[in-house]
Order: C-alpha cells, then structure tokens, then sequence
C-alpha cells in the first residue's frame, strides 16, 4: 500500500522518466516535493512511500530531507514567508524589514501565527539582491518570489490570503501525528533550527 | 550602449519567446556546429575564443570540453544553475529574459562532447523558472530543434531539469552532482574530475548558465567577433551584479577589464547621498575585501588583475560597503550564511565556520576582546587549504582580509574585560542572537 503511488501516479511517471532506469535513486529530491504538496511537509508515511519507489530506505530519504532547506519535517503554517537577510539584502534593510514584519504579524522569527496561516522565516540569499527587501512564499505548491517590499505590501498579501483562507480556498494545515497547531506556533520551526538539528545528528556528532 | 551578448532581452522585446529569438539569428550557432562541424571543431572554436568559466573559477570551458574521455560512454552536460552565492543575480535574468540562448547554448556544448542528455540543476527557489523552461524546451522539442534528429542533423539530444532543494554548497560541481544522483549535497575527493567520472560515474561536463549562453553567439559570429569584447586573456562581456550600498543595483553586462569606477559610479549611480565608498567584495560572500581606495576603483575587473588588489573576480558579485558599516558586521553576516551553508563533511570547515560565527558575532555585539579578533583570525587560517571543496576556502576570504585591512572596525568593538569562556559557547537555534554566555 503505497500512498503517494495511489495519488500520483502520473506526476511519478514523469519523474521517473528523466533518469536513467538504473539511477531512480535521482527522483528523490522532487517525490519529496511531491510529497509535500498536500501537508506542506513531508510525512513519515511518505518517506516510506518514497523509499518503496526507489528501492531506498526511509533513513536514505530522511537524511535529504534533513539536509536540504526546503523540504519541511515538521509542520508549519500553510504558507510560508521567507525573508532573506543575507549581507546583500541587510544591506538594504532586510534586518529591519523582517523584525517590523513579524512585529506587526505579532510573532518572533521562525515562529507561526496564531490562525496557523503563515510562518516567518528567516532565509539565506535568494538572488534578490538588488530588489531587497524581498522574499519568498512557500506552499505545499511551490514557491514564488516578492520582491522591492515594504512591511505594508507585505502585511496586504498576508491579509489577502486570511481572507482566501476564510472563503476556504486555502485549507488549514491538516494535522497528522504531532500536536496542536497552537504548540506548533509556540515551537516554531525555522531552516536554521533545521540546520542545527542537522549538526547534532548526522554531521560527526552533537556538541 | 555596447553591445550585448546576454542580456540581450534588454534591447529585444519578447526574445523569451521562441518566435521572436528565431526572429532575431536565434539558433544560427547551433545549426552551424550541428550540420557543418564535427563536434571536435565546436571545441576548438571555443578554445580559440577564448572563452572562460563564468561561475567563478575563470576555467577556459573549451578546454574543460577536451578533458572528456572518450573511452568511457554515456556522456552528459550538467548545467549549473544553482546561483546561491550571496550578491549573485545574473543567471536567473538570463533564464528569465534570454532562456533560448541558454538552451542553444547546452545543444552546442552536449553535440561537442557527444552527449545525449543534459541536466540544468536550478536551485530550489527558482521552481517557478524550471517550470517555464520545461515548457520552453517542449516548444523547442515540438519545432524539432530538440530531441531525435534536430535539424536533420541525425544527433538526439533530451534536456531536463531538475530542482535543488535550499543548499548552497550545490553550486560546487561535484556536491551538485550528487545532489542529481539523489544523494545529500557533498562534494566529492578531487581527481577524478567530473570530465572523467562525473554523473553516474561518467564523463561530465558541468559549465555555468552564464558561460553557456555565449556559445550560440561565439558559434554564429566567430571567434574574432567575440574576442573583440575584453581584453587579450579574459576576452568576452560579463554580467556584474551590482548590490549593497549603492545608488542603481542590478545586473550590469559589460567587457571584462572595465574599472570598478565605472561599473560603481558610471552605472551604478554611485553611493547614496552622505556616505563614501569603503570596501568592494567583487565576489559575493566568497570574496576577500577590498580597501576602496583610488587604485582599487581604477583596477579592471577581469580575471588577472582583481588579484593585484588582494581579491578574485568570481562570480564578479559586486557588493558595495559603504562608511556607515562596520567590516564586523559584514564578517558575522557572511559567517553566519557559511556556518549554515557548511555541508559538514570536512571538519576544518564544519567546526570551523561554527567557531567563527560564534567569535564573529561575540566581536560584533560588543563583548569579546581584543585576543578574540587574534583567536579568529587564527580559526580563519587554520581553515585554510584543508577542506575537499572551495567553501572552507571562501568562508575565510572576508575574515582575513576584513580583520587585516580593517582592523580599527574590531578593536573599537572590543571592550570586555572578562572573555566569555568559549567553551560557553552552545547552538542556540538563534541566528540573530549575541554570542551565547
């Protein structure tokens, strides 16, 4: 019983046809973006069904996930705001931009909104540079960029979406294993704090 | 205006569309080399224009072409279009605005080393240009320019893409072709080079967007035409991206061997209104800094002579530092996207851009001492020479030649008495925090 094989039997059909037979092993990287379509994040259900496609083990599909920044394993809110405040963008004021932004949206970085809609997150560069402040959005459904931001264009798009959120055109996160989302907002999660726990646990030992 | 050869989007309307760049010689280059050369000709046509890696590493890409060994088959083209290096913006304007050009350019580069599959890796946050250039290579292939017998020329040839997923040290070609092969994003023990063993263990050429797209030019036009762009060892235009403190930021194409001052105050417009000029990185995050003073602004930018002034041209990521920012601040900022960019597999670099984060940014937030600036400048240079890829090396450029060159910036930091024991010293998960006490 293979989850992600029931639902996406086409998109994995695709995948697979841009390698050689022999090399499966390279659709890892976007099964993990199709899997993470429907919660945002990538389930343990899904590292299996991953596993199972490539003839891999789920530790083997685990460890992408832990190593690469976009893919999420713990859920977040439906979107994601990320901000680059790398030096070229700090620069221009990103620092700035992102604190006034999560002010206003009454958050600490990393952390979610109390309605569970969005995460703010702070990213490295995103080749903006010259547009800065900028940042991305991620959904379940990819990625797009926003860029030459003030707090104000920025606290509009949000309040765009709380009202596509309310006519339910984006659906609340749903919730798997792990807690409510209210604890997950108090948690917060962040690309840093996954790079951490990255440290600790597969780069030569935690500290 | 000169004339340009990558941004050529600029002065043509529309040239992202298929119609419109066949309309304006597209496609010219790459039906010359594929009805009327042999593949060994492309390649010495590119070795004799002169043409240099655009990545950073200014390796001549004709030459690169001619280590691929011919004993060993399948071969593949690997395009790297991961573009993560802090200050760099250039590849996507070209995938964005010119996305034809490139992909000419991967037919040319995968027909000279007899290639029949070619992947562009574009790094995760570009998902919405993958997309777009999937649909543009289904356009190609249904006008036949793609796929089996393009041209009536016999030679096959399928281009894919495929997403990063948010890891800079993707952008080092050996870690980005794991990353294809479904592996975590490490670079892998040099000799054998990808040329040799690349993509599923064999022959690889791996060449930058930006470098690919002046193929179908250099083919049309002639070696000459392009070699009357530049200067005699580095011939050609090149994209700087402009950023920081400066008045116009952006993508700038331009010859090879203009002067700091005209890319800075010519185009750029120069630095906002109250404040001076005071240190030049010409290769993003990566770059040592440059004083910028009289000589640094008139010095070239091309590969030779940006090292008489203490630093590379790179990627030739040009961000601006102006008074009103202390070169400590500027060390923790790039310190801190290494420590996160570190891939953890070689420990000087691992360990070593998470001490130096930490050191930077107890230095910056006004508690460590004057010995902390010595202690990592002494990191910095341990670091040196002993990873397997260049980020190590990079993580190290701006701490050594920022404490060096600007040393007064970290001194008149230092104030504490008491040093914070570093053995303190415990993750945080807090990027922005001080140094942990």
């Amino acid at each position: 019983m293979n989850g992600l094989a029931e639902k996406y039997p086409q998109e994995i059909e695709e995948i697979l046809s841009k390698y050689p037979p022999e090399q499966k092993r390279s659709a890892v990287m976007p099964l993990l973006y199709l899997a993470q379509r429907e919660h945002g994040y990538v389930t343990k259900a899904a590292l299996s069904d991953i596993a199972g496609l490539l003839d891999i083990t789920p530790t083997d599909v685990a460890s992408i996930v832990g190593f690469y920044t976009l893919y999420h394993e713990q859920p977040g809110g439906a979107i994601r705001i990320q901000v680059c405040n790398d030096l070229p963008c700090a620069l221009r004021g990103a620092d700035e931009f992102l604190a006034k932004l999560c002010d206003n949206l009454g958050i600490q970085v990393g952390q979610t909104t109390a309605d569970g809609l969005v995460t703010v997150e702070a990213v490295m560069c995103l080749a903006g540079c010259d547009k800065a402040p900028m940042f991305q959005v991620q959904t379940g459904e990819g990625l797009e960029y926003h860029e030459n931001q003030t707090v104000e264009s920025a606290l509009e798009l949000v309040e765009g979406w709380r009202k596509q959120a309310a006519a339910s055109a984006i659906p609340a996160p749903t919730e798997p294993e792990d807690g409510s989302i209210k604890e997950r907002a108090e948690r917060g999660t962040t690309s840093v704090d996954q790079a951490e726990r990255l440290r600790m646990k597969g780069q030569g030992g935690g500290r | 205006m000169n004339e340009l050869i990558l941004l050529r989007h600029r002065q043509i309307p529309d040239l992202h569309l298929l119609e419109v760049y066949q309309q304006n010689g597209g496609f010219e280059g790459m039906r010359k080399a594929l009805t009327g050369m042999q593949p060994a000709e492309v390649t010495e046509m590119v070795k004799a224009s002169g043409l240099r890696g655009r990545g950073g590493a200014g390796f001549p890409t004709g030459l690169k072409w001619a280590f691929m060994d011919n004993k060993s088959w399948p071969h593949y083209v690997v395009v790297n279009a991961d573009e993560s290096e802090p200050g760099t913006f250039k590849d996507r304007e070209i995938m964005e605005g010119n996305p034809f050009q490139l992909l000419e350019g991967v037919v040319i580069t995968a027909y000279a080393v007899q290639a029949h599959a070619a992947y562009i890796y574009l790094r995760g946050e570009f998902w919405q240009l993958a997309a777009q250039l999937d649909r543009q290579i289904a356009e190609m292939e249904a006008a036949g320019l793609l796929g089996d017998d393009i041209l009536g020329s016999g030679y096959n040839l399928r281009i894919f893409t495929h997403l990063g997923a948010g890891a800079y040290i993707c952008g080092e070609e050996t870690a980005l072709l794991e990353s294809i092969e479904g592996k975590l994003g490490q670079p892998r023990l040099r000799p054998p080079f990808p040329p040799s063993y690349g993509l599923y263990g064999k022959p690889t050429v791996v060449n930058n967007v930006e470098t690919l797209t002046n193929l179908p030019l250099i083919l049309s036009k002639g070696v000459e035409w392009f070699r009357g762009f530049g200067t005699e060892r580095s011939p050609g235009n090149k994209i700087f991206s402009l950023s920081g403190c400066v008045k116009r930021p952006g993508n700038y194409e331009l010859p090879l061997g203009t002067t700091f001052r005209e890319l800075i105050f010519e185009h750029g417009g120069g630095i906002p209104a109250g404040h001076q000029i005071k240190a030049i990185m010409p290769a993003g995050a990566s770059s040592s800094l440059i004083v910028a003073n009289e000589q640094a602004l008139d010095t070239p930018m091309d590969y030779e002579s940006v090292p008489s002034v203490g630093a590379q041209l790179g990627s030739a990521s040009v961000i601006i530092v102006d008074d009103s920012v202390g070169i400590d601040w500027v060390i923790q900022k790039t310190l801190r996207f290494f420590q996160h960019e570190s891939c953890g597999k070689c420990t000087p670099c691992r360990e070593g851009t998470y001490w130096m984060k930490h050191l930077s940014q107890r230095i910056h937030s006004g508690q460590g001492t004057v010995e902390d600036v010595d202690l990592l400048h002494e990191v910095a240079s341990q670091i040196k020479g002993k990873c397997l890829c260049a980020l190590g090396e990079f993580s190290i450029e701006a701490v050594l030649s920022g404490i060096d060159r600007f040393r007064p910036d970290f001194e008149t930091k230092t104030g504490g008495e008491q040093p914070v024991p570093l053995a303190a010293a415990v993750p945080t998960g807090d990027e922005t925090g001080s140094f942990p006490e």
